[in-house]
């Protein structure tokens, strides 16, 4: 079992790339460590800025970087970039449209017992209301790698945010589909991007992205031995949301459980919840952390107490499909 | 020069018929800053709207984006587009001539609004210069009362520590902000201190004199490892005494009579200078 976290595949993709491209610019406002970006600052001094604790002007220097051509990364802790440097995401990234990646780190709970000021519950909320800022939260390394690969290729703003554990690996070298903008559908032992997927009929359509996606697909094999089938879409799409796909796992599904690392407002299962809604109503159950700060714990033991893991998951599908 | 001085109030009149027009501007800070931008503009800066897509064209952000009417004059003035469209179009329903820089206009390199946006941002851009090794150079202006964002901070500390010698920051120190006296709002006194201890290069301007204004700017350039502040002593409302330094004229519109009275005596201070 790899376990690798996503943060140092997006390390390793930019070392790679940033030996032919010279426009590639990694900012880190005192994070190179917590953001795996150590190897790229030693490696490519020339290409990498510290700002210091200083999270606004990260931004702001990063959007200049990108209005002379540059390709700038921006990485710090999620719960400061996603907040503290709000502002300059919406207007100097978002609202000026310069090609800027925002990378959240040790987003959600990663920092456990260090408490609210760290965690960033609210970060997709948060920079999906932003106007013309995508949002991506990749489940695992393989899929991090291709994403990142693909964002270099754009230059359009995009907030990522990846958790500072390692993650068990979902896909393969040889086995990771991936289109920009497409969630993965992942059934029995099938994995297809959702354009070109297949959906059977089942009983749950399991919606979750990020970290969540591994456990979701605990819960599916969980739920098979309970004879209940399931299906999981990988959302790392957040924004936009590949509303095509969440339909057609609607439309195929008695229910909707939508999984996520965020508090219960303005994520993943508020939007999922809007599409099912307005489309193909669907009871939906919405499993986040709460609206209050989180209980003291390692990242394990706070998604264990609120049910953010395989046996959670499985229990809240198979509760909410009792009652449908 | 003497041509310069008078077009900066020929500018000073498209604004009021701006302001008139669209029902609304920060009149005050527009008087003020007019001499900074028409010697940037005309003097200074490698700008144009030929050049505009240049990698090499000198970079600006108004990061005082509230006079934006006065930027919108100057650009006019450049050629980036007809002035008549802006007094037609500026804050009117759908318009892309807002009430502050809008890069979807030519001629505007960044957004701006909030306040303490534009020095980082220039930050980033004299980085890239840089690291490109270009000539270009890069300038923002700022207002006195938006030197209490901490941002602003933020990238003054990012400027000296990358030795940005490339980078002019201009204060617009008019002394009035929306509340009153900026000195009575949170004081700036010891402003040319504050830069310095930042590691700036400070220069203290008549920054409503051109000839003084080139001058500094002229000698921002010598100035080598380390990035460059003009604090550029200006009369808020400058033009006319209806408005000039009465915090009330921040974003007042004139009723008929003061612009009747206004437009008298821009026209008076223009005749004065050429005569």
């Amino acid at each position: 079992m790899n376990k690798i976290p996503n943060r140092q595949a997006i390390c390793d993709v930019l070392m790679e790339q940033a030996k032919t491209d010279k426009d590639i610019v990694v900012l880190c406002s005192d994070s190179r460590g917590s953001a795996s970006l150590t190897p790229f600052a030693n490696e490519y001094p020339e290409q990498f800025i510290e700002v210091g604790i200083a999270e606004q002007d990260l931004v702001s220097i990063s959007a200049g970087l990108a209005k002379c051509g540059k390709k700038p990364f921006a990485a710090s802790p999620a719960s400061f970039l996603s907040t503290r440097s709000y502002e300059q995401a919406k207007v100097d990234v978002a609202y000026s449209n310069t090609n800027v990646k925002l990378i959240g780190i040790s987003g959600g709970i990663s920092y456990g017992a260090l408490g609210m000021s760290h965690h960033s519950a609210q970060d997709i909320a948060a920079m999906a209301a932003i106007p013309n800022m995508r949002v991506y939260l990749p489940s695992d390394r393989f899929q991090t790698e291709k994403l990142i690969r693909m964002l270099l290729k754009d230059q359009k703003p995009a907030y990522i945010r990846v958790g500072r554990n390692a993650v068990e690996d979902i896909y393969s070298e040889e086995n990771c589909p991936f289109e920009m903008d497409r969630a993965v559908v992942i059934c029995e032992e099938e994995m297809r991007a959702s354009a070109s997927a297949h959906f059977e009929d089942t009983d749950v359509a399991i919606i979750a992205c990020g970290e969540m996606v591994k456990p979701a697909c605990g819960a599916a094999e969980l739920l098979k031995k309970q004879g209940i089938r399931a299906t999981v879409l990988d959302m790392y799409c957040v924004k936009p949301l590949d509303e095509a796909a969440v339909i057609r796992a609607a439309q195929s599904a008695k229910v909707v459980l939508t999984v996520e690392e965020h508090a219960p407002f303005g994520g993943l299962g508020s939007m999922v919840s809007q599409v099912v809604g307005r489309t193909c109503p669907r009871k939906t159950v919405n499993l986040s952390l709460p609206d209050a700060p989180v209980i003291t714990g390692t990242s394990k033991e706070v998604f264990d107490y609120y049910g953010l893991n395989t046996e959670g998951i499985a229990k809240t599908a198979a509760k909410l499909l009792e009652e449908a | 020069m003497e041509n310069l001085k008078a077009k900066a109030y020929d500018l000073r009149k498209d604004v009021i018929n701006m302001i008139m027009a669209g029902k609304g501007g920060h009149i005050g800070g527009d008087m003020s800053v007019m001499e900074i931008l028409t010697t940037l503009y005309f003097k200074e800066m490698n700008i144009s709207p030929e050049n505009m897509d240049s990698p090499d064209r000198d970079l600006f952000v108004m990061s005082k984006g509230h006079s934006v009417e006065a930027l919108y004059a100057v650009l006019a003035a450049k050629g980036f587009f007809p002035i008549e469209q802006v007094i037609r179009e500026f804050s009117k329903f759908g318009s892309k001539f807002i009430g502050h820089p809008n890069n979807k206009l030519p001629g505007i390199e960044m957004n701006s609004g909030s306040l303490g946006h534009g020095l980082p941002v220039c930050v980033g851009m004299a980085l890239a210069g840089k690291m490109d090794k270009k000539d270009y150079r890069v300038y923002t202006v700022m207002g006195d009362g938006e030197l209490a964002e901490g941002s602003v901070w933020e990238g003054a500390m990012a400027a000296s520590h990358y030795k940005l010698d490339n980078l002019c920051a201009v204060v617009d120190r008019n002394r009035l902000q929306i509340s009153g006296n900026t000195e009575d709002v949170m004081h700036h006194d010891d402003l040319c201190a504050r830069f310095s201890s930042f590691g700036w290069n400070v220069i203290s301007a008549d920054g409503n004199d051109i000839d003084a204004l080139y001058e500094a700017f002229e000698t921002a350039r010598t100035v080598k490892g380390c990035p460059t502040v003009v604090i550029a002593n200006t009369t808020k409302g400058c033009g006319s005494a209806v408005m000039e330094n009465k915090a009330g004229w921040h974003h007042k519109v004139p009723t008929q009579e003061e612009y009747e009275q206004i437009m008298k005596d821009l026209d008076a201070r223009r005749a004065r200078l050429i005569s």
